[in-house]
């Protein structure tokens, strides 16, 4: 297999990040990452925690240079940072938050080492072990998706080939964090590897979005979600001028994706992916709901669902989606399998969320429920319903507060004497809308 | 910024507003003012902080920013949330 390097551009004096409204030449990049490489401790894992994208670039070069693997978990709670610790000896926590306060042994991003001088671009080994991205399982340990770098590579280029990014044209900048596989893919090497360049910050608000974009040179690309797109066409005044908006964690609803190439007068495309196998397809949605996949990939009906395989995706992977599928490269996405739950790009299933609440000391009986979708793009949160005498709503949730991403916390959360569980001890949808109901009248 | 009186009923049409837009199981005079909005107090995070900017840019007529704005303190709790919506609205 061949090796790649470790980005595309074709100068060292191009720009490959542009931070607090400055462009950060390729030869800085490496070179400040080349110190980090140095200074970083001897260990294989590395939990990068770095909110900063500029310095994530940083520790993800620098732990590649040191062969060390870089675990990317979307979310570190309490409990997240203890089962790592447990499954990946001598992992450390690299973070550019002074206040985060885990059980890893923590380092802060050290400022101000002195770069030395660099006049070539690594190329590193296709087959190792880059990234581990990490999707919770059923039982509640993190389970590990291991990413080659060969694999990232050619996913990377793909995805550039697909979306029309241009060397040396495009900045990207996204509102998810780099943690996630979707912005690991599509706001870091996305960028890297098609010699773009990036923006350092994640911009909360719209009108910080909005603000950044216009701070950005070259074409604009934002990278985000149907979450933060509906957030965005609230915004009044003049949009600011995008080339491209990229779109993925959940499927636009098409009124949206309608609304948006009209208010930014760019094309919008969505992503098609998971953490397990990275991106693997995408569609303009004002063409119509059917997907692509990327060249060399297909899909495939199996036994037990739908698989991926082929690309960049290693081996085969099953997928949690209900798919229509036209062709081994062309399908319409019709929903997610089973109890599978998707909460602004986070994922879970219900079995773990109730195994989580069911581990709780004091709770003696407890089930979440996913309520029906309102309005397109606006975030449906969760109902939990516990059977638990000696806890109150406040302690209970303090203690979910240990264990589960803040999206999945329910809400609300209703204390109750017992749940009406049928002969066979089952929950029948129905028993528990007319507990939400009966719940609703008597408040 | 000046401290300013608390303004109860500016920060009762708050409570109102938060807990309606994110469908919280609370009523609006429960609130503690001085309690935080997020993690151990109304338990939100950023889904609904940006949901919260929503409505107060369409209620009060101003965009919230963060990058010349402690967010932690503004959203810190309902006094704080409301003593800058009262600085920075735009009468209509």
């Amino acid at each position: 297999m061949a090796d790649f390097p470790f980005l595309t551009h074709p100068s060292m004096d191009g720009a490959v990040a542009c931070r607090k409204g400055r462009a950060v030449t390729v030869r800085e990049f490496l070179g400040e990452a080349t110190a980090l490489a140095g200074w970083l401790p001897e260990r294989p894992y590395l939990l990068n925690d770095c909110a900063d994208r500029y310095r994530f670039a940083v520790v993800f070069a620098a732990a590649l240079l040191r062969r060390q693997v870089s675990l990317l978990p979307p979310t570190l709670t309490p409990e997240t940072a203890r089962q790592l610790a447990a499954s990946f000896p001598g992992l450390y926590c690299l973070t550019d938050d002074p206040a985060r306060e885990i059980d890893l042994p923590i380092r802060l991003y050290p400022e101000g080492l002195a770069p030395p001088d660099v006049d070539r671009v690594p190329v590193l080994d296709a087959c190792q072990i880059a990234a581990i991205a990490l999707t919770s399982g059923s039982t509640g340990a993190p389970v590990p998706h291991a990413k080659t770098w060969g694999s990232l590579v050619r996913s990377a280029r793909a995805e550039g080939e697909r979306l029309g990014i241009a060397q040396g044209r495009h900045t990207v900048l996204g509102t998810v964090p780099a943690q996630h596989m979707y912005g690991f893919e599509s706001t870091v090497l996305l960028p890297l590897q098609n010699g773009a360049a990036f923006s350092a910050a994640r911009p909360f608000y719209p009108a910080d979005v909005c603000a950044e974009i216009e701070r950005l040179p070259g074409a604009a690309v934002l990278v985000t979600t149907p979450f933060h797109l509906r957030a965005l066409l609230n915004v009044d005044g003049e949009p600011p001028h995008i080339d491209l908006l990229v779109s993925a964690t959940a499927p636009l609803a098409p009124q949206l994706a309608q609304a948006a190439e009209a208010r930014f007068g760019a094309p919008l495309l969505e992503i098609y992916g998971c953490t397990e196998a990275g991106q693997f397809a995408t569609r303009r949605s004002v063409e119509g709901p059917e997907w692509r996949a990327f060249p060399g990939v297909s899909i495939l009906r199996a036994k037990d669902g739908f698989r991926v395989r082929g690309g960049h995706v290693a081996g085969e992977v099953r997928l949690d989606d209900v798919l229509e599928l036209r062709s081994p490269q062309r399908f319409v996405w019709l929903g997610r399998s089973g109890d599978m739950i998707n909460i602004a790009g986070k994922r879970t299933s219900l079995a773990y969320l109730n195994h989580q609440i069911a581990s709780i000391p004091g709770v003696v009986d407890a089930v979440f429920v996913m309520p029906d979708e309102d309005s397109p793009g606006a975030v449906t949160r969760l109902t939990a319903y516990a059977v638990a005498p000696d806890l109150t709503p406040a302690s209970l949730m303090q203690a979910l507060r240990q264990r589960l991403d803040p999206a999945f916390l329910p809400r609300p959360l209703h204390l109750v004497a017992s749940l009406p569980r049928n002969a066979t001890g089952k929950l029948p949808r129905k028993a528990l809308d007319a507990l939400s109901d009966s719940l609703r009248e008597a408040s | 910024m000046a401290m300013t009186l608390p303004d109860e009923t500016l920060e009762r049409e708050v409570a109102d507003l938060v807990i309606s837009t994110l469908n919280l199981d609370v009523s609006p005079e429960s609130v503690d003012p001085e309690a935080p909005l997020y993690r151990e107090g109304l338990g939100l995070d950023s889904i609904d902080i940006l949901e919260i900017a929503l409505v107060v840019s369409k209620r009060y007529g101003f965009q919230l920013r963060a990058d010349n704005e402690d967010n932690v303190r503004i959203f810190g709790s309902l006094r704080s949330l409301s003593q800058h919506i009262a600085v920075n609205r735009v009468e209509c």
